[in-house]
């Protein structure tokens, strides 16, 4: 088995154990991206230089002696949305396209006081906008299942990236289901963790309210060992929650009997892909087999998730890019006729289709006369879906559902229907309207070979709950241990 | 429907240009979606206090305490256009 | 004064801070730094990067507003104001929309025509923006965002005031309790204090009162062109409302810059969706909830007034009237200079003459900090303790001693030393000079024996003569007394 095909655990066991140092892990890795990302492309940013020079550093560390953090000398790909110091930040969008942060993100610092190594910067949806990565400007990642297919998205390099076994693990962020849908189409896990469970400082807003960063990886182990570096109080986030970081990595093997798991009954109706629907109950049977209870519960709200989701995070996407503006920082058109025509035509070129649209659909439900209508009542149904979650949470420790209505759809599928790609969401946003942590986790394949994902949802604070639940179904199905067949050059 | 006066009314609110074919575009795909998160009226939401944030954190602060700022070079690297040690932008009338 | 109309004003006036830091980040809010030399990811808004509150900036806020009586919410929480402008990086200001931390309250003025009330609408914390140079040829405007992030009050009056004497009164007030609270420095020259006007008259004809269309004033830089631009604007919209008859409510309102050489208000371009700042809750920031705990926090920190001073002064010291007021409104920094001479033992009646006719006449400059005056208070007040104790003249103290301090700094003791002006005090010379006087002025001396005690006097000169002016004169007069009079 070469060193690309384990686990994020079992290597770091071989580096502790000294039965492989840090460079020779980071080096398979660059091989594995310099012969497979051309035709994924899930990279924005490589410099295997600069990731073997890091993994050099940690094996010296290592054999001075020196105490060593928590995922030392093991490679991590980040979503190119993650401030990085001194290294081009570009959101995969061109108005970024030479910005250089003078600051990490929270989440940087903390893999390098764990001493990981930065293996590069994966592709996105610009600004974290889209369900299928093809909203990059630069490139157009491929589901490394089908090349013909997308990743999903926003976070679809960092999917892919482990799903091409390109990287053991990879950090996205999750919006409205821009870690979990992209990990159910690649066949990954991905988790998105209750809001102000990670520091955001750094992440480049998209919604404020909304986003949160999350781990991704082939097992939920692996993904709880991330979440473990990643969660934690930083005072320079005040909406970050000064909670105490469970050892996720030793609980995740506590085993889940007498686990209540809530089945929403609309979630399996129509819309649903069949093939989708069988695998999502298997796993279920799978997981009421080792002793969750499988209890039936309501969220009568949940189908306005999309539309109050449209509106919530449009709203804040199009104040929080307004800063996009040519002054300050990042690109500036080259012809204007005056100040206002300067701003205009830099956002205007600077901007790709579908970010244009949300800053439009979010200035419009700003504006005056239209606020009350859209907005405020966005933010009313907004907590009407929250209170339908605690109340469900009452009764059941998880939800389990698809993380996605179909498998992954092709390149170009619904680049021209914006309201089709956004359905593609339809059961990941609430989980970000109501702030609570969902995980995504394998479940199957359909009939063509593609990945379908489980769907799991806990209430605040209960990732756990939600990586016990995950680890329990990977230790009785071998999803996660398929790999898709790339063709070797 | 969003017509096209919408659209470059909202346009030059949000400061973006957008070419005569995005302009109809915009307006085909804003008047989509508004149309379908017209269902949001089912929902009775009088009296309900809008949610803008999820997690009950109140109160927090940071102490009055000088950070060291971004020497002069650093602040502006990143600038498109710099004049001296100011970020030049064009001329703004009054 | 009889004007043909009524003027209606209302005041928005925003003062900076006296924090350390800025609202949202740990920059310094030093003013006159130079450009962009105070900024940092926070404050130039790059992507990514959060606004913490200022803890400082918070309660430096509820302190003024307490003090201006307003009503403190229990809970509030802070707004995205959004519009482009080169200077206000994020795009969108943080402001407070519908929650603002404080509403109602007022401000007691008194003007020549007496004392009245002003209520306020609200008060509320948010932050500066930066600064916009335009050129004057055409060319490229500069941005420096160093004040960008500035904590920034913004006190909004009811349009209560119907003079602009009124509107200076309201300033003057509003600075001084400020300035009391140390809230803020209030330099309208460095624009730590700045005031816009809300401006209409009110005509009455034929018994009906015609409302002129509201114009908010900028631009005005001291508080005597707040008054000039007020009176300007007035006769402005009432000769405009003779012309055209507009009212209220037949245009949107407008922006009108005043021209301080040119003295009048010139209309500013009209931004299309000026008024659509698409408000909405910041979502980056937490809402903050206010308790009696806290509230029993700030008010513990409140300091005496100006007021209670000038009353401590007179009931306390003894001060005239005219004398505490000088001390106190001369500004804080002389009030605190005199309750330090006191603090060194001296009295305060010789403090107050000594502080006001000597030390103030020496000092030039603006008066901001203790060490801005003439003299530091310790070296004062050994010269003071000096005369006190007949070391030396009141006459030489004033005259030669203070000057020379001041100039080369040395103390009081070397000085009088040095120029030969130190009283000698000792009894036994003293009664040594007296008896040979005695003896030599005999007529004299029988003349006050026998209770003629004007005689005294030229014992007393020539006593003072052969010493050479050093004795005490006092001490010399009683010690003759007691040799002739038996005392």
């Amino acid at each position: 088995m070469s060193l690309i095909d384990k686990t994020a655990a079992e290597l770091l066991r071989h580096l502790a154990a000294g039965d492989v140092t840090s460079e020779q892990v980071t080096k398979a890795y660059c091989d594995r991206i310099e012969a497979q990302d051309s035709r994924v492309q899930a990279f924005l940013h490589f410099d295997p230089r600069r990731a073997l020079e890091q993994a050099a550093a940690v094996d010296a560390k290592r054999r001075a002696g020196h105490k060593l953090g928590k995922l030392a000398g093991l490679p991590v790909a980040v979503k190119d949305v993650l401030c990085t110091r001194g290294e081009r930040t570009s959101c995969g969008s061109k108005i970024l396209q030479d910005f250089l942060p003078p600051y990490d993100a929270h989440v940087i610092s903390r893999l390098r006081d764990e001493d990981a190594v930065l293996l590069g910067r994966v592709n996105m949806d610009e600004f974290a906008m889209g369900s299928s990565t093809e909203n990059s400007a630069y490139a157009k990642t491929r589901n490394p299942w089908d090349l013909e297919r997308i990743p999903g998205g926003s976070s679809g390099g960092s999917a892919a990236a482990v799903a091409a076994s390109m990287a053991p693990l990879s950090i996205g962020t999750d919006t409205g289901g821009s870690v979990r849908q992209p990990a159910g189409y690649c066949g990954v896990v991905g988790m998105k963790p209750t809001y102000g469970r990670v520091s955001r400082y750094g992440l480049v807003a998209f919604a404020s309210s909304l986003d949160q960063i999350g781990p991704m990886a082939w097992t939920v182990e692996d993904a709880a060992i991330l979440l473990e570096v990643l969660a934690g109080h930083d005072p320079r986030d005040a909406t970050c929650a000064s909670r105490e970081v469970p050892e996720y990595s030793k609980t995740v093997r506590t085993p889940i009997e007498g686990l209540k798991i809530g089945i929403v009954p609309e979630f399996f109706g129509s819309g649903l892909d069949p093939q989708v629907e069988s695998a999502v109950k298997s796993a279920i049977d799978v997981l009421k087999k080792q002793g969750a209870k499988i209890v039936e519960v309501a969220l009568p709200r949940a189908k306005y998730a999309i539309a109050t989701y449209y509106i919530v995070a449009t709203a804040e996407a199009s104040s929080n890019l307004a800063r996009y503006d040519g002054v300050h920082y990042g690109w500036r058109s080259l012809e204007f006729s005056d100040m206002v025509d300067m701003y205009s035509r830099t956002r205007g070129e600077g901007f790709g289709a579908e970010v244009k649209r949300r800053i439009m659909l979010g200035t419009f439900v700003l504006s005056a006369g239209y606020r009350d209508a859209y907005y405020v009542k966005a933010l009313q149904v907004r907590r009407l879906i929250k209170e339908d979650f605690d109340r469900a949470f009452e009764k059941v420790d998880v939800i389990a559902g698809p993380v996605a209505p179909t498998p992954a759809f092709k390149l170009g599928e619904k680049v021209d229907d914006p309201l089709a790609m956004y359905l593609s969401d339809i059961y990941t946003v609430s989980t970000n309207l109501a702030g609570n942590p969902g995980i995504s986790v394998p479940c199957g394949f359909t009939k063509s070979g593609l990945p379908i994902g489980l769907h799991l949802q806990a209430g605040s604070f209960g990732e756990e709950t939600l990586l016990r639940v995950g680890h329990m179904l990977q230790s009785h199905t071998d999803w996660h241990e398929r790999r898709p067949a790339l063709q070797e050059n | 429907m969003f017509s096209r006066e919408q659209v470059a009314k909202v346009a030059s609110l949000a400061r973006l240009h957008l070419t005569e074919e995005e302009t109809g575009r915009m307006s085909h795909d804003l008047g989509a979606i508004l149309e379908y998160v017209d269902q949001l009226n089912e929902v009775d939401t009088s009296g309900i206090e809008p949610l803008a944030h999820c997690l009950p954190i109140q109160n927090i602060f940071r102490e009055d305490e000088v950070r060291p700022s971004l020497p002069v070079d650093e602040a502006l690297a990143n600038a498109p256009k710099r004049s001296g040690d100011f970020y030049s932008v064009p001329p703004i009338l009054d | 004064m009889s004007l043909p109309y009524k003027i209606l004003i209302g005041l928005e006036v925003h003062v900076q801070l006296l924090t350390e830091t800025k609202l949202f980040c740990g920059c310094k809010t030093k003013f006159g730094a130079p450009p962009n030399s105070q900024t940092c990811p926070v404050c130039i808004g790059m992507p990514g990067v959060l606004p913490v509150m200022n803890k400082r900036a918070f309660e430096l806020a509820l302190k003024a507003a307490l003090s201006l009586n307003s009503r403190i919410a229990t809970y509030t929480k802070w707004d995205r104001k959004n519009y482009y402008y080169p200077d206000l990086p994020k795009a969108y200001q943080i402001s407070q929309y519908d929650l603002p931390f404080a509403v109602g309250g007022g401000v007691e003025i008194e003007t020549e025509a007496g004392k009245k009330h002003i209520r306020l609408i609200r008060v509320h914390l948010e932050e500066d923006a930066g600064k916009n140079t335009h050129s004057e040829s055409g060319g490229d405007s500069l941005v420096d965002l160093n004040r960008a992030g500035t904590p920034l009050l913004e006190i909004v009056s009811e349009p209560d005031m119907t003079e602009p004497a009124e509107a200076k009164a309201y300033l003057e007030t509003l600075r001084t309790l400020l300035l009391d609270l140390d809230v803020s420095d209030c330099e309208m020259q460095e624009g730590s204090l700045r005031c816009d006007a809300n401006v209409n008259v009110h005509v009455t004809k034929d018994g009906k009162v015609y409302k002129t269309p509201v114009v908010e004033i900028k631009n005005m830089n001291s508080i005597s062109a707040v008054e000039r631009a007020i009176s300007h604007e007035a006769q402005r919209q009432y000769e405009a409302w003779l012309q055209d008859g507009r009212v209220m409510g037949s245009s949107p309102k407008q922006t009108r810059g005043w021209d301080d050489i040119r003295g009048i208000t010139k209309a500013q371009r009209e931004k299309e969706e000026a008024s659509d700042y698409r408000y909405f809750p910041e979502p980056d920031l937490v809402p903050v909830t206010v308790d009696d705990v806290l509230l029993e926090k700030v008010r513990k920190t409140f300091r005496e007034s100006s007021a209670e001073r000038k009353l401590r002064y007179q009931k306390d010291y003894g001060l005239s009237e005219y004398n505490a007021n000088v001390l106190v409104d001369k500004g804080r920094a002389v009030a605190d200079y005199f309750d330090e001479l006191l603090r060194l033992k001296i009295d305060p009646k010789s403090a107050a003459n000594w502080l006001i006719n000597d030390v103030l006449a020496h000092t030039v400059g603006r008066i901001k900090v203790i060490s801005d005056l003439a003299i530091d208070p310790v070296a004062l007040s050994e010269l003071i303790l000096m005369v006190g104790s007949k070391k030396l003249n009141l006459n030489d103290a004033r005259e030669k001693v203070l000057p020379e301090m001041i100039v080369s700094g040395r103390s009081a003791e070397v000085i009088a030393k040095e120029m030969g002006l130190e009283v000698v005090a000792d009894t036994g010379a003293i009664e040594a000079i007296a008896d040979q006087v005695i003896q030599d002025m005999a007529k004299a001396a029988a003349d006050v024996r026998a209770g003629n005690m004007k005689a005294i006097g030229a014992l007393v000169g020539q006593v003072m003569k052969r010493s050479g002016g050093k004795f005490p004169p006092a001490m010399v007069n009683e010690i003759l007394t007691r040799k002739l009079q038996g005392g």
